[in-house]
């Protein structure tokens, strides 16, 4: 909320300060709880894999916002809009000529012996050659005009529903808020994902195309996720034992009987889509879905292999990708990255890990990393170690200095770090929220934002102008 | 709609009826346990109230002799005993959790409340003084739940669907009470017009809650044919037979329309109805009370069988 140079409170936030310092401690805490409860009832849980019962938690909510300006906002939005479009034309080469390998560009087994590499897509030709549709970017903030990309999340990203939610939840806590800041609107996000879907259906339909959104079900931890937006595009929430290929098509079972499908939403991992392709034991996809894929007779949103993008070890090539692609150069920066695969690469980590965060090349979630600031020496021993035996599992990055926002603890109001996931949708054009989710690290000092690692959210804030 | 989305909104709608009827009861049964009987243990009353409630089989298997916290704890949250009160709302909101998008908020929020509210009480909290007041509390949660969706729901298949199973559940939850009670009061009609017999006449009607109107529809005491007639064929009575069957017929009928057809389990109702419509209690007790009821159970469950299939509830 302020800037470093110690000048204040910045522009963006003078109004909500202005508010906030008429505030009581004790009330805030209050509509803190309030709020929990809010989020509890209308069930926004996510679940804990392996158990059924006492499987659902909630992600801690900060009834904080996080705010951006308007011209902050523009700014981002085109640099996400260049790095979309050209993430998506790297897909298309690599999966068809692949001109960037050989332009030299990017080493041949970085793509091709990679995992998220799915040989069975090339040649593939998904409608208007999109492979990524969403596309969730993590972004951090270092100072008043440094944004870095952490992450493109070009799978199957997920928290979409909290940024709905928490705007829900502050609107109807602090209405008075609302009515003092003129904060851009979140709401249209499931029209738009409806229309990115509808706009990528198979060409030769001679009807309005019908969708489904593909669960692996409730005890998913994205679940509720995945059921709030198919309740909110109004399309049927199907897991893979609803859905069958027969006569050639996809279909889905209803209660009239079998009703087929043009695009599935599909929010379960490539591996488990299809257990004659991928995975034989899947039994959340369903069999000869590949097959109609390739043939063009339905459309899967996102589509397989589109991991390709977003591997940490392609990562640190992408500025190189989006010069390969845009002919530009990237509006929005990568953080530096060591790739332990390169022999200089891996002997400058060695001799720096107490200031580098390491990370395992296919690790989320925020599991299987080393902070080297916060780490004991034992750790960065371990590390040490795992760095020597498998260097090509992992990378490295230097330790930013993380923006913070004022956020509600025990004690009071206090600065924690922050990032921003931006949720792009790619279609007949680029979609971009204004807004997005905002994860915050709620232990003090700490730079882990993960859900998963005792990280909690806040509403994001854009003003118009 | 996708079968298995009718499938839980089926059962979510009689896990939820059947919460309420344990409950029911299990009030009943506590009222009668307190009274003081002759001849036999005063626990013997449970037996009755674990049979209507179609549990005593799983009751004995844990349980040797019959005692009140026993039975209470084995139908309130037993997690082996399927219709315990506990084991509904779980079903009911794992179901409701699936079909997340068919349910309106209001529905979502008063099932999810209630799950959340029953798995805070524990076994031990429940002494004498405070079952009444869970016993109260599990039926106004049925009541919540049922009220949100009466008044936010589409009346479209989400609807059809939920109707069909409060019925039927209903339907069978009263058939069940009529056939074990009514035997067990019957070879003492020499003991009608006392007291206790009374209580024990009342209870029928209470454990439908049927006691206040039953004087007010027929302007008499507790009368044996009439008290099964009321259960079974008076349709102002909204847990009767025949009360259920209407509300079936009019759900299946929508469904029948909005999806274009009609199938086997159109007519095994419409048969059903039939019989709750033109039927009289004379007759009924000519042929057998026990006979009718067991038909009446025989048919609800084919019933139920053959919307399961004619929907592909099982894809």
């Amino acid at each position: 909320m302020n800037g470093n140079g110690g000048q204040g409170v910045r522009s963006p936030y003078s109004a909500f300060a202005e508010w906030l310092g008429t505030q009581k401690l004790e009330a805030l805490k209050r509509k803190s709880v309030e709020a929990e409860t809010l989020f509890r009832r209308t069930g926004i849980t996510f679940s804990v894999y392996g158990s059924e019962d006492a499987g659902e938690r909630l992600i801690p909510f900060d009834i904080i916002p996080r705010i951006l300006s308007a011209s902050e906002w523009r700014r981002l939005t085109v640099g996400i809009e260049q790095r979309v479009r050209a993430l998506n034309a790297f897909m298309y080469d690599i999966y068809h000529r692949q001109e960037i390998i050989k332009a030299g560009r990017i080493p041949e087994e970085l793509v091709i012996s990679n995992s998220a590499f799915i040989p069975e897509m090339v040649g593939a030709k998904p409608p208007l050659g999109i492979y990524s549709h969403v596309i969730g970017i993590d972004i951090v903030r270092t100072s008043e005009k440094d944004f870095f990309v952490l992450e493109d999340n070009t799978r199957t990203p997920s928290g979409v529903s909290y940024m709905l939610e928490n705007r829900e939840t502050m609107m109807h806590m602090f209405p008075d808020l609302f009515a003092k800041i003129r904060v851009a609107s979140v709401e249209n996000y499931p029209e738009n994902l409806l229309k990115t879907l509808e706009s990528v259906a198979p060409r030769d339909l001679d009807r309005e195309p019908t969708i489904a959104l593909l669960t692996p079900g409730p005890f998913n931890s994205a679940y509720y996720e995945h059921s709030f937006l198919a309740d909110q595009m109004g399309v049927e929430l199907v897991e893979g034992q609803d859905l069958v290929v027969l006569d050639g098509v996809l279909q889905m079972k209803t209660i009239l009987g079998p009703t087929q499908v043009d695009v599935l939403y599909r929010r379960i991992d490539d591996e488990f889509l299809d257990p004659l392709v991928f995975r034989p034991d899947s039994v959340l996809g369903v069999s000869g879905l590949f097959d109609l894929y390739r043939g063009g007779r339905v459309t899967i949103v996102n589509a397989p292999g589109a991991g390709i993008a977003d591997d940490k070890a392609i990562y640190s090539y992408i500025p190189e990708i989006i010069q390969f692609y845009t002919g530009r150069a990237p509006i929005l920066q990568n953080v530096p990255t060591y790739n332990c695969r390169k022999a200089e690469d891996l002997a400058y980590v060695l001799e720096h890990l107490p200031e580098l965060v390491i990370k395992e090349v296919h690790g989320s979630g925020g599991y299987g990393m080393l902070i080297g600031p916060t780490a004991s020496k034992d750790e960065i021993d371990t590390f040490r170690m795992k760095l020597q035996a498998h260097p090509d599992n992992y990378i490295a990055q230097p330790t930013l200095a993380l923006s913070t926002c004022p956020t509600l603890v025990e004690a009071g109001v206090a600065p924690r770090h922050l990032d921003l996931r931006p949720f792009a949708l790619f279609g007949d054009q680029v979609r971009i929220t204004p807004g997005g989710l905002t994860r915050v690290a709620l232990k003090q000092g700490s730079l882990v934002v993960n859900s998963s690692q005792g990280g909690g959210t806040k509403d994001t804030w854009v003003l118009q102008d | 709609m996708l079968g298995r989305t009718a499938n839980d909104l089926y059962w979510l709608a009689r896990y939820v009826e059947r919460a309420e009827n344990i409950a029911r009861l299990i009030e009943v049964g506590y009222r009668i346990a307190l009274l003081p009987r002759e001849g036999e243990g005063y626990n013997e009353e449970w037996r009755y109230t674990l049979a209507s409630a179609g549990c005593a089989d799983g009751y004995f298997a844990k349980h040797d002799n019959l005692n009140t916290r026993d039975v209470i704890n084995y139908l309130l949250f037993d997690c082996s005993n399927r219709s315990s009160v506990q084991s509904c709302l779980k079903a009911a909101r794992r179901s409701g959790r699936a079909q997340r998008i068919a349910l309106t908020r209001d529905m979502w929020e008063a099932l999810n409340d209630a799950w959340i509210e029953f798995s805070n009480i524990k076994p031990t909290d429940v002494t004498a003084n405070e079952l009444p007041k869970i016993l109260d509390w599990i039926r106004s949660r049925s009541a919540l739940y049922r009220g949100a969706m009466l008044n936010t729901i589409l009346r479209d298949s989400t609807y059809f669907f939920s109707q069909i199973g409060t019925f039927l559940e209903r339907a069978d939850n009263t058939a069940r009470i009529l056939d074990v009670k009514y035997y067990v009061l019957l070879p003492e009609v020499e003991m009608v017009g006392s007291g206790v017999d009374n209580v024990q006449w009342g209870a029928i009607l209470r454990s439908v809650s049927a006691h206040r109107s039953y004087r007010w529809v027929y302007k008499q005491n507790y009368r044996p044919w009439r008290i099964a007639e009321y259960l079974i064929f008076h349709k102002a009575m909204p847990r009767s037979l025949g009360a259920c069957y209407d509300h079936i017929m009019t759900s299946l009928d929508g469904l029948g329309q909005s999806c274009g057809a009609r199938y086997t389990c159109h007519e095994t109702a419409l048969e059903t109805a039939h019989l709750l419509s033109e039927g009289d209690i004379d007759a009924v007790f000519r042929s057998g009370l026990h006979e009718f009821l067991q038909d009446f159970i025989t048919r609800n469950n084919r019933f139920g069988c053959e919307v399961a299939e004619a929907y592909h509830f099982n894809g």
